[in-house]
């Protein structure tokens, strides 16, 4: 007895412990979405948890009185009567959780065909094309013929579909705050139509197992209002790729020779525009380096010297052969790439 | 190098011949050794401790790597265990945990229990029962064995294509998780057709199907489920076989392959397993619970009926585990109706339990205290799994920790839980001891809490933005406090792990002896000594009704009444033959797992020398004859 007060007074400090941990960072929560779809999930994610918790108490009240109530107590040798069943009770436990699947399933079903319904033409939504790679995104935006990699903006307020595949392995797009995650599958396209109510970066994970780093591919999804987004649009269309001082003419020189093979630059002079990597146009506006480290020029130096230390498994070579004069030219180049305001 | 060996070999043969160690009088000698009694034994008892001891080894070898994985995630950004050597761990953290623990594990009280609990000598096909202890273990072996030669598989316990096949996943890691399973699980389909016939043939006289104690009727449901859903997993892994080994492309989406077909393949075979390592666990509840109220089991019918429910619909809810692969709205609406159809029959499970100890006079021994830990924790875990079968709330739980929160709830709570509950049950019977109660129940509570610890904060972890599988998290998400008490619970239930080491120790130096009925039980098991005889019952038992064992002490009778006169017993012949087949595959295995079809085919060959050799080997067994004494005649 006393140990199970002991134990229930253990589990109700854990629970209380949790709680005042503090809630969740909004820009990665599934309980503060900031997006229709998020909320909704949501909804049912109360919903079932409601139910859930009102059969869990059930059971352990039944379970707390039964356990204290016929403990068999010092000198207590009597026999138990050997009940062999009863079909009220068993009616009564069979019915009642179908009662409550019902009160479950009906709007899981339709919120389930909700969901996969595409936006309508007149919503006017906006189409981004994802690509998994092992271990970035590449967003391309077809209807504006502009692309990035690691982090997508998209306008507030309007419906945004992903149309998304994999290059590779499977992976999954996830972005807690706006709402549930979908496959990236090689050979196969999968749709997701997120979104988010008010400006701002929204963080995102793969979700599927897909090699060494699959926990450091991370990216970023950042909502502006619609005329910001416009103009983000705008200036990623005539990005300013060209370099503004001999250093930089210098690093543009030293990209071309070891960068652009692989990674692409716009607007820049570059004859080729590599595709294995991800994009680097508008490079400094990036709020971080490879989806790991914060976007600024010491992290870069790091990056640039061993990326498998940063991110295990990646495809990008070292680049620690080059002299110290050189990488200050690269970086300098690199961190001087943004979108033309207009 | 390889020259050097074989002359080696061959010297070493030539100087036992000239030593005249190859007389018959060696051979005879090493008959005699015990170890060579172990491993040509085809008693049940005796394989379900082999099953019992391996499997343990393994569960410890299983629970480092969750330690070493908790230990790297303690705190944000740590550099202990990164990138695939991480992936390396939480592949064969699950793999060693689902194959080669729960099962081996459940196998061990299968053997030690079904044929008692039925009444019979032994299973319907011995040698075959050494033959899937044998094959399980070469695979179990094999697996592991990556570790040291190669590196381990890094693709996850479901190893889905395209990561699993050889442009990404090079190097043999993922040939070992493919060889070592496909040998270790036609084990298992051996196993579970053995205990399918072994059910249907040998019970004794009078035990109807419904008068089965409720272990055994979880371990007929379990056989029938084993025996649908492993040829799923044989035929998917040849493919994955094939398309590592021999350049096929089943799964290879620029030769034409599908990803997605891997995945129905895997889990048309990976939800039931999940049932199939769950149900044993509920019908030892079941025969704990009613043992220790002292009461018979609450609504029995509707016990095996929901039983026999769940292993049916547990072949057609799969697709949970697929819902954000994008088949549909049709699809997901389909699959979520049948998974939350399953919630029913185990609701009508629970609420039998917590009626069977209704009114009981309830004994809280080890076994019982795992047994109603179990109800609690384990309906947590089930209502999460209502949870997740909601497919747009599952579009945000998926592939999160929300996600392994709720497995290691159902799998630790129910299957673990029910093992240890077993272990403790049984043990008595196996080894004629008791199991020390005091350590066991610091066993229990250290393991129990730690549990909670462990894996209560996952659920908020998930809904916080933590994905699984991932070897590490950044700092500012508000993770640290689920993570750091998460391992602090995985530490807390190795102590727990401890403890039941210590006793396992403490048993064996000065156990308590156990007597023929330590628990005052109600099924065959407890009517035979311990640990039993080689044939277990001098005379099969008549049966009279659902336990017959408490039947007859309720009627002032101290022994049950024979069925058949004392006679010679029939019993099966030890046979080496199950070994060396195993050790065939496993060189043949290990072979494969390095593309060398040479060493490949040599184990091969001795695997079909074997089946030649015992399709037309006349074993008939022998007679264990009844010996006149001063009480009359015994055997």
């Amino acid at each position: 007895m006393k140990r199970l007060m002991l134990r229930m007074l253990i589990c109700v400090g854990f629970v209380g412990l949790l709680l005042s941990s503090g809630c969740s960072n909004p820009s990665l929560s599934v309980v503060d979405p900031s997006g229709e779809v998020g909320r909704t999930q949501l909804g049912l994610i109360y919903l079932s948890t409601g139910i859930m918790t009102f059969v869990t108490v059930v059971v352990a009240a039944i379970y707390i009185y039964v356990v204290i109530r016929f403990r068999e107590r010092p000198g207590d040798t009597h026999i138990p009567k050997q009940v062999e069943g009863s079909t009220t009770l068993e009616i009564l436990w069979t019915v009642i959780p179908i009662l409550l699947l019902i009160i479950l399933a009906i709007p899981t079903v339709t919120t389930t065909f909700k969901l996969e319904k595409r936006p309508a033409p007149s919503e006017k939504a906006v189409q981004i094309n994802i690509t998994g790679y092992q271990y970035w995104w590449k967003f391309i935006y077809p209807q504006d013929g502009i692309s990035t990699a690691n982090e997508v903006h998209i306008p507030v307020g309007k419906p945004i579909e992903f149309v998304m595949q994999s290059h590779d392995v499977i992976h999954a797009f996830w972005v807690p705050s706006l709402g549930g995650k979908r496959d990236l599958e090689p050979g196969r396209v999968n749709r997701l139509t997120l979104k988010a109510d008010k400006p701002g970066t929204y963080d995102g994970k793969c979700t599927e197992l897909c090699g060494a780093s699959h926990a450091l591919m991370n990216f970023r999804v950042i909502a502006h209002q619609p005329a910001e987004y416009e103009k983000w649009v705008r200036s990623m269309k005539k990005p300013a790729s060209k370099p503004t001082s001999v250093l930089a003419s210098e690093g543009k020189r030293l990209v071309g020779q070891n960068c652009i093979g692989c990674h692409a630059i716009r607007n820049a002079g570059y004859k080729i525009l590599g595709a294995t990597g991800p994009e680097l146009t508008a490079f400094s506006e990036r709020t971080r380096i490879a989806g790991v480290l914060d976007n600024n020029p010491q992290n870069l130096r790091v990056w640039l010297k061993n990326p498998q230390n940063v991110k295990p498994g990646s495809r990008m070579p070292s680049f620690g052969h080059l002299k110290k004069k050189q990488v200050d030219a690269l970086v300098k180049y690199l961190e001087s790439l943004k979108g033309r305001p207009q | 190098m390889t020259t050097i060996v074989i002359l080696l070999v061959f010297a070493l043969f030539l100087g036992g011949i000239m030593s005249g160690g190859y007389t018959s009088r060696y051979v005879k000698r090493m008959e005699e050794t015990s170890i060579w009694g172990w491993i040509t034994t085809v008693d049940h008892k005796r394989i379900g401790i082999l099953y019992l001891i391996s499997g343990g080894f393994f569960f410890a070898v299983g629970g480092l790597e969750a330690l070493l994985i908790r230990i790297q995630l303690m705190f944000p950004n740590a550099k202990f265990l990164v990138g695939d050597a991480y992936n390396q761990m939480l592949s064969m953290h699950g793999t060693t945990m689902i194959f080669l623990v729960a099962m081996p594990l459940l196998f061990a009280l299968m053997n030690a229990a079904v044929p008692l609990q039925i009444g019979a000598r032994d299973v319907a096909f011995p040698f075959l029962n050494a033959l899937g202890f044998w094959m399980y273990f070469a695979g179990a072996l094999l697996l592991n064995l990556s570790w040291i030669f190669g590196g381990a598989p890094d693709a996850g316990w479901t190893s889905y294509a395209s990561l699993a096949l050889p442009e990404y996943s090079p190097g043999p890691g993922v040939n070992y998780y493919v060889l070592g399973l496909q040998i270790s699980g036609i084990g298992t389909l051996l196993s579970g057709i053995n205990f399918l016939v072994t059910i249907i043939n040998m019970r004794a006289p009078g035990m109807s199907y419904l008068r089965l104690p409720m272990f055994t009727w979880s371990v007929f449901v379990t056989s029938a489920l084993i025996l649908f859903a492993f040829p799923p997993l044989t035929a998917g892994l040849f493919m994955m076989m094939f398309d590592r080994l021999f350049g096929s492309n089943f799964f290879s989406v620029i030769n034409g392959g599908n990803v997605v077909v891997w995945e129905h393949i895997f889990w048309i075979f990976g939800h039931p397993e999940v049932y199939i390592i769950v149900l044993p666990a509920f019908g030892v509840f079941s025969d704990v619970l009613s043992n220790f109220s002292k009461k018979r089991l609450f609504g029995y019918h509707s016990m095996v009926f929901a039983l026999v429910l769940i292993g049916f619909l547990g072949f057609m809810v799969w697709l949970h585990h697929m819902f954000t692969v994008g088949l549909g709205d049709v699809a997901n609406t389909v699959f979520a109706i049948t998974t939350m159809a399953i919630s029913v029959p185990t609701g009508i499970k629970v609420f039998n339990w917590l009626f069977t100890m209704w009114g009981g006079r309830l004994r809280f021994t080890t076994a019982m205290l795992y047994a109603s830990g179990f109800i609690v924790t384990f309906v947590m875990g089930g209502v999460t799994g209502i949870m997740l079968a909601v497919p747009p709330a599952d579009f945000q739980f998926h592939d999160s920790y929300f996600v392994v929160a709720h497995f290691h709830y159902v799998i630790l709570g129910g299957t673990i839980f029910g093992i240890l509950a077993g272990v403790y049950y049984w043990w008595p019977k196996m080894f004629g001891y008791l199991l020390n109660e005091k350590l066991g129940k610091w066993n229990f509570w250290t393991f129990f809490l730690g549990m909670h610890l462990t894996f209560f904060p996952q659920h908020f972890l998930g809904l916080f933005g933590m994905p699984r599988r991932v070897f590490t998290w950044q700092p500012g998400y508000n993770l640290e406090m689920g993570n750091f008490l998460s391992t602090i619970g995985a530490f807390l239930m190795t102590i727990g792990v401890i403890f039941f080491i210590i006793n396992v120790l403490v048993t064996i130096t000065k156990g308590k002896a156990a007597g023929n009925d330590p628990w005052d039980g109600r099924s065959l098991e407890w009517t035979i000594p311990s640990p039993p005889p080689e044939y277990n019952f001098a005379q099969l038992p008549l049966v009279r009704g659902l336990d017959p064992w408490w039947l007859e002490k309720m009627e002032g009778n101290d022994q049950m009444t024979p069925a058949e006169p004392l006679g010679p017993i029939h019993m099966p012949n030890d046979s080496h033959l199950p070994f060396v087949m195993s050790l065939g595959l496993f060189v043949s295995g290990f072979g494969f797992v390095f593309q060398s079809s040479q060493v490949g085919a040599i184990g091969l060959i001795v695997v079909i020398a074997t089946l030649f050799i015992r399709s037309f080997q006349e074993d008939h067994g022998h007679h264990i004859e009844p010996q006149p004494s001063e009480k009359g005649v015994e055997i």
